[in-house]
């Protein structure tokens, strides 16, 4: 198919000398129609009107939408009124989680990479059978895990034989939202890791130890600079998923106790669309957006200063 | 591939193709049978706590197995009108099919003309489709909110399916792929007289079908995962997902956990099924979103 087409191009462009006319900018359009229409409703208006909503009273029982300039945001910095309490609350319960869930999602994922990465049989099973809690899907495994971290009813203090309160008490409603989520999701980013290790050249591999370096030598000057594009990718998009972490908390611990693991996320939703306060949900949205940008830079900037060897 | 390089670890090369060493390959052994029990664990307990009678699961002392394994649990949550968790199941699938062939559609189409047709700014309109790959989704929230409520579409397949359908990243995907194809195909085409839209769908779209598999199996997963859009913007029982309808089990059953195991047990066979069935796709769509993302 492909030998033949080219031999027709060939004979044809000797034939017509003239090269294809340039299509016409309708045509462009045409195929771009689906997606602008959707991209300007869904993508460029909301972006806009999330940062004008932030700046206006925007409230149920409130007849207009006056403009306010920087009042929503300096009653949220300035942490008085209730809602401000209850937001930097949901702030402190995403920052608290993602800091304690992504440094996790970001190694032992590479662990098991490297461990699926050797040839053995049925290393597909396996790689299959650690990505398969993803595919379930958050209520699933809320509900599951909900179920196994039960203070009477749960396998794990039946099993384990103590008396923990895994979903309604703290530091331990933490370790219940981040295994549960480790569990699954381990199998995502290790699916991602995994195919960056396959592009790695086995050569240097085969080079480093015979120059005589050990397995970590090989780790930290082979394997990692051979995937610091993807690690780059992890890092951001486990930040990212971490700092949207919903379901987890709205599930198994139902925002226990009190409502101290209630994400920021969560507590947005609440006020933007259960209560209809656009305007302060909306700057609510913009401090975290813009918190999530500053880090995802900081991520970049971090591993450029590590020097990415690849490409 | 033969023996040797079967029996051998691929990436730390041991120290000479000779020396394999038994002791790690059985310590590999043991690990990977460890993880796969803590892995496959929560799984068996679900399965096993749904096929438990109510006493059974009251119970205070652990047991792996139901004693006297009954399907009560899946007649008592399938005969439950008011929480119709096949309905559910039925909405998830529909919306997370039409969800990934909309933004299969959108995507291919408009990375088709910013890849090779002919457009004033196109550049610049690349650029800003770029751009938005970095605007964290939390701002999009209230937003969609507002125009889906404008739209009168709250509580409606709509919701679901529309909103996130124009990302980036499928954009770009897709772009990147079609970029990678020899120009030579489509002009042989034009001479032969096949129009912009015949060298589309019979030249492009076959060729990146790797790329669009990719995104449609990612589309359909991040539809099919989603939680906080659903469960605020759907309201009547009959129009939930099932992760948003699962919450609401959870609601009214509290700690039946043979009737809520029971209800994920529903929720995951059909997915799973998908999953062993599309296992190599599914894998192979996240491992290229991370490459190439």
């Amino acid at each position: 198919m492909t030998a033949v087409s080219s031999t027709e191009l060939s004979r044809s462009r000797r034939d017509s000398k003239p090269r294809l006319r340039r299509s016409s900018p309708w045509t462009a359009l045409a195929f771009l129609a689906p997606f602008l229409v959707i991209f300007t409703v869904f993508v460029i208006v909301p972006v806009a009107s999330a940062v004008w909503a932030s700046l206006h009273r925007w409230s149920l029982g409130l007849p207009g939408t006056p403009w306010v300039g920087g009042a929503n945001y300096a009653e949220l910095f300035a942490g008085s009124t209730v809602m401000s309490v209850e937001f930097w609350k949901g702030m402190k319960a995403t920052g608290i989680f993602t800091a304690l869930s992504a440094p996790l999602l970001i190694t032992l994922p590479l662990g098991l990479a490297m461990l699926l990465h050797r040839r053995f049989p049925g290393r597909t099973f396996f790689r299959a059978l650690y990505f398969a809690p993803y595919v379930l899907g958050v209520a699933v495994i809320g509900l599951l895990w909900r179920y196994l971290l039960d203070r009477q009813l749960g396998p794990v203090n039946q099993i384990l034989g103590i008396d923990v309160a895994w979903t309604t008490t703290l530091p331990a409603g933490w370790v219940s939202l981040v295994v549960a989520t480790l569990w699954w999701t381990i199998g995502f980013n290790s699916v991602i890791y995994l195919a960056a290790l396959q592009d790695v050249p086995k050569e240097l591999y085969e080079a480093a130890t015979v120059d005589g370096a050990g397995p970590l030598r090989r780790f930290t000057a082979i394997t990692v600079p051979g995937i610091t594009r993807v690690l780059q990718f992890v890092v951001a998009i486990t930040i990212i998923a971490s700092a949207n972490m919903y379901g987890q908390s709205a599930l198994i611990t139902q925002e226990q106790p009190g409502s101290d693991t209630r994400t920021a996320i969560g507590y947005i939703a609440e006020t933007g669309i259960q209560g209809f306060d656009i305007g302060a949900s909306s700057a609510m949205s913009m401090i975290l957006a813009v918190t999530l940008m500053l880090l995802s830079g900081i991520v970049v900037l971090g591993f450029r200063k590590l020097g990415g060897n690849d490409r | 591939m033969t023996a040797t390089t079967l029996d051998r670890p691929a990436a730390p090369v041991a120290e000479k193709p000779a020396t394999r060493r038994p002791p790690r390959r059985i310590a590999l052994g043991i690990t990977l049978v460890l993880l796969s029990v803590v892995f496959v664990l929560p799984l068996v307990l679900m399965v096993s706590t749904s096929f438990k009678s109510v006493q059974e699961a009251n119970s205070l002392t652990f047991t792996l197995l139901p004693q006297q394994p009954t399907t009560a649990a899946y007649t008592e949550i399938l005969g439950n009108d008011r929480l119709p968790v096949l309905r559910w199941l039925g909405n998830s699938l529909l919306t997370a099919v039409l969800h990934s062939a909309l933004v299969v559609v959108v995507a291919t189409t408009a990375a088709y003309a910013l890849a090779r047709l002919h457009l004033p700014f196109r550049n610049a309109l690349l650029g800003v489709v770029l751009a938005t790959m970095f605007v964290p989704g939390v701002i999009f929230l209230i937003p969609h909110f507002l125009i889906v409520n404008q739209l009168g579409w709250l509580n409606s397949y709509a919701s679901l399916v529309v909103p996130s359908a124009a990302g980036a990243f499928g954009v770009v995907l897709v772009r990147q792929f079609f970029a990678g194809i020899d120009p030579a195909f489509e002009e042989a085409a034009r001479i032969d007289g096949a129009n912009a839209w015949q060298v589309f769908r019979r030249i492009m779209v076959p060729l990146a079908m790797p790329a669009i598999a990719t995104l449609a199996v990612l589309a359909f997963l991040s539809s099919w995962n989603d939680f906080l859009w659903p469960v605020f913007v759907l309201f009547s029982t009959d129009m939930l997902t099932l992760p948003a309808g699962l919450a609401q089990l959870q609601g009214e059953y509290a700690s039946r956990y043979d009737l809520l195991m029971a209800g994920a047990v529903i929720a995951s066979v059909p997915v799973l099924a998908v999953f062993v069935f599309a296992q190599r796709y599914v894998i192979e769509g996240v491992s290229q979103g991370g490459v190439k993302g």
